[in-house]
């Protein structure tokens, strides 16, 4: 996850020279007992979870002695905080403080540097009070101004004696936030202990998303901001991104009333900025997205394909609605082929409306509603000339008309796939089938018609003209093939590939 | 008139034997951008639609002659060289199409610009366009789509969406408002021409009469242009939507900018400061072409 937990912030700063609390990480109240057994004396317990505000919930709770820590980590394991439940506690020994400060290193959008926001008074709440915290330039390679920082620091009230580790403590977070790319590190509060030590004793970090190839060392498995630790569709989403990069495949779920009129709708979008304009769009209809998605930069029809199982995987959604910028420069048939293919393959039965202006739209439009045609639930495709809000209306009469006597969906892989009689290909992503017992002449013509230059036909049945290695990445070309052989009313491809832990 | 590309300024593309690099070259060749060299370290001496392609700027420079912008199509992690070579060479305008480009680098190139006297459009730009006369980047795909969605005329658009950009254009062509300039700033959150920046270009742009925004939730870019509107700074009219109504604190919503961080970047704070200052925003996108043409027919244009 692109956001850290104290624990492992701590251990940032603490590599490069900033003294923290010593304490350990604990996951059962066992193991809290031995981390405060470890420590000796009092010892703090605090929930690792990503919110502020943490006492006012509970979260952070101070112990005698062992057998109070572990009682205290029992109530916390598995409590609620904001969106998920805690499976790790943090275990410090008690400071005893004199004073608080806050230090946050951050990126200054305007400025396009990034910025330190000292507050030498400190104490809870300071980042809201603006008069109290003090903004220092930063320089991305240089780091803080040095001047700035020394004179500040000189005309606080801090003990002089002092002056030199706190200004040492807040260059080495610059260089936490350096070498480790962070979008921002709060050091919230940064403490002078009653015995004159200068330590972090809490701390935030988030990594930039788009950094976090480089630092396996952080070990963050999911590189993206999110309010929540991942969900599981999150994972199979972030897995698919992570094995095609041919285009963006952004996904995550988004907090739900639980309210029993909420009218959830699976969201697919197109482009960051279409994205949030055609959820707003659909909100201001009266429904409640169950996810926030987007396809975009000319997307692999696997892509979209992907992406449209793993929302359709969302329990409880009541339509589909699909719309971008409604202007895309991409190609458009491509996201159809991938949509389609989603939609026939699990026997969509809620009302899907898809917003495919841009580029090629009229033949996007046709691929998605000609193949869809004979679908429990009624699949529509409009243009660029279609307004989000005449689209997102549209949908809603579907929705309120939508027939509830529909089979359940469910994954359906034809007969054909996994019979020796088919013929059949591995591809990057999974394998191309062919029936071959249906291949007559027409089919094979077919097949000739719609398969980009990929079959040649030899005594009247069709064999690959590429080679298998140049084969490999044409997925998009087999899905297009598999969705024209659909609507010629012929399903006799298919391209078999499975999701890592929707069906697998 | 028209701000940042017209057909006169001479364009140098990085990357341009790449997949996007040839496709985009076609498209900007098409539509009217004149682009004289292109770069791809090992592939110098080989020609991409008849343009001539060096193994790094300073060589591309020396055989064809100073240009004016460099177009960037190198993988994300290869900007930041890519953009110190262009600096270092003398080019003073970079557009920075890759996406993904890490938030540090982008720093560090905003740095190396400043420090040469260069500015850049991006990272995770779809580019700029002036209907009529050039594109950098890939806005419009094709160069057939490109002239046919957008007119020329005197209205500017600035966006932080790529696809909204277009979508505005369209939008606004259909109810007959030409445009002097398309802008995509970008989706990050660290970018080198933001929405204020170009919104002072289009205040001393002669031939641009009002502005249209496309802001979305996250960061500062609205706020500031408010206090310039607030200031007088720019004076011309403003028609804006700002996405992301819907969206939730603490979840980046796509682009690395969209992401409410605390109660910073709220959608409800940069509507009240752009209608504080006297900029018109609409609730509903679809709302923006009849809004931009009220404005218009105010000012009696």
């Amino acid at each position: 996850m692109a956001r850290l937990h104290e624990y492992q912030g701590k251990a940032l700063l603490a590599a490069r020279g900033i003294a923290v609390p010593r304490g350990g990480v604990a996951r059962s109240s066992h193991e809290a007992r031995v981390q405060a057994e470890r420590l000796g004396g009092p010892t703090v317990v605090k929930i690792q979870a990503w919110l502020t505000g943490r006492a006012a919930i509970g979260g952070v709770k101070f112990a005698t002695d062992p057998a109070q820590a572990e009682a205290v980590a029992q109530s916390m394991l598995g409590m609620k905080a904001g969106n998920f439940a805690v499976s790790e506690v943090l275990v410090e020994e008690r400071l005893e403080i004199n004073r608080e400060l806050f230090v946050s290193l951050s990126i200054d959008d305007a400025a396009r540097a990034p910025v330190l926001l000292l507050g030498l008074e400190g104490g809870s709440g300071i980042e809201d009070r603006a008069e109290a915290v003090t903004r220092i330039a930063a320089h991305p390679v240089d780091g803080i101004d040095r001047d700035a920082l020394r004179d500040r620091l000189e005309r606080s009230t801090l003990p002089r004696e002092l002056i030199d580790e706190v200004e040492r403590a807040i260059h080495a977070v610059f260089r936490t936030a350096r070498e480790c790319e962070a979008r921002s590190v709060e050091v919230n509060p940064l403490v002078i202990t009653k015995d004159g030590r200068v330590m972090a004793a809490d701390c935030r970090v988030t990594i930039d998303d788009y950094a976090v190839f480089r630092h396996p060392e952080l070990g963050i498995e999911i590189a993206r901001e999110l309010d929540h630790p991942p969900t599981a569709l999150e994972r199979i989403a972030y897995a698919v991104e992570q094995a095609d990069h041919r285009g963006t495949f952004y996904f995550a779920e988004l907090p739900r009333s639980g309210k029993p009129d909420e009218r959830l709708i699976g969201f697919h979008g197109a482009g960051g900025g279409g994205s949030m304009m055609s959820m707003d769009a659909v909100v201001r209809e009266g429904f409640t997205p169950a996810n926030f998605c987007d396809t975009s930069g000319n997307p692999s029809a696997a892509k979209v394909y992907a992406a449209a199982r793993i929302i359709l995987a969302q329990p409880g959604i009541i339509g589909y609605f699909g719309s971008g910028s409604g202007v895309a420069s991409q190609e458009q048939y491509w996201s159809a082929y991938g949509l389609a293919k989603a939609f026939i393959e699990m026997g969509l039965n809620i009302p899907a409306v898809i917003r495919l202006g841009g580029n090629s739209e009229d033949r996007a439009v046709e691929i998605l509603e000609t193949a869809c045609r004979k679908l429990p639930a009624k699949v529509e495709g409009y243009r660029k000339d279609d307004t989000p809000a005449s689209v997102a209306s549209r949908f809603r009469a579907l929705v309120e008309a939508r027939k509830r006597d529909v089979p359940k969906m469910s994954r359906h892989v034809p007969t054909f796939v996994g019979k020796a009689s088919s013929w059949s290909l591995a591809i990057e992503r999974g394998r191309v089938w062919i029936d071959l017992s249906a291949c007559d002449s027409g089919a094979t013509a077919l097949i000739m018609r719609n398969s980009l230059g990929l079959f040649a036909e030899s005594k009247g049945r069709p064999v690959l003209a590429v080679s298998e290695a140049e084969a490999k990445d044409k997925d998009s070309e087999f899905i297009a093939l598999e969705v024209e052989c659909a609507r010629a009313g012929r399903p006799i491809v298919f391209v078999d590939m499975p999701l890592k832990g929707l069906d697998t | 008139m028209a701000i940042i590309i017209d057909e006169s300024k001479r364009v140098l593309v990085q990357g341009i034997t790449g997949r996007e690099g040839q496709a985009r070259t076609k498209l900007m060749k098409e539509f009217g951008t004149n682009v004289v060299a292109g770069v791809t370290p090992g592939k110098g001496g080989q020609q991409v639609l008849g343009v001539p392609v060096f193994n790094r700027v300073g060589d591309a420079v020396d055989a064809v002659g100073a240009v004016d912008i460099s177009v960037i199509f190198a993988p994300a992690k290869a900007v930041k060289d890519a953009a110190f070579e262009a600096v270092q060479s003398g080019v003073k305008l970079l557009v920075l199409v890759p996406d993904r480009v890490p938030v540090w680098d982008a720093m560090e190139i905003a740095a190396a610009a400043r420090a040469n006297g260069a500015r850049f459009i991006g990272p995770n730009t779809l580019g700029v366009l002036s209907p009529g006369r050039a594109v950098l980047g890939m806005i419009g795909g094709k160069a057939e789509s490109a002239r046919e969605w957008f007119k020329p005329g005197h209205v500017g658009i600035v966006s932080r969406s790529g696809g909204m950009t277009s979508s505005c254009g369209y939008y606004l062509g259909r109810v007959g408002i030409g445009l002097s300039t398309l802008v995509h700033v970008g989706g990050d959150s660290v970018l080198g021409m933001r929405i204020p920046d170009v919104a002072l270009l289009f205040q001393d742009d002669a031939d641009t009469q009002a502005i249209v925004v496309f802001g979305e939730i996250g960061g500062s870019q609205e706020e500031d242009l408010a206090d310039l509107i607030a200031t007088r700074r720019v004076t011309k009219p403003v028609i804006a939507y700002i996405g992301g109504a819907a969206a939730k604190e603490g979840t980046r919503f796509s682009h690395a900018g969209a992401i409410i961080e605390g109660n910073r970047g709220t959608h409800k704070g940069k509507v009240e400061a752009l209608r504080r200052a006297g900029a018109v925003v609409v609730d509903a996108f679809g709302d923006l072409p009849r809004a931009t043409l009220e404005v218009l027919g105010e000012r009696g244009a």
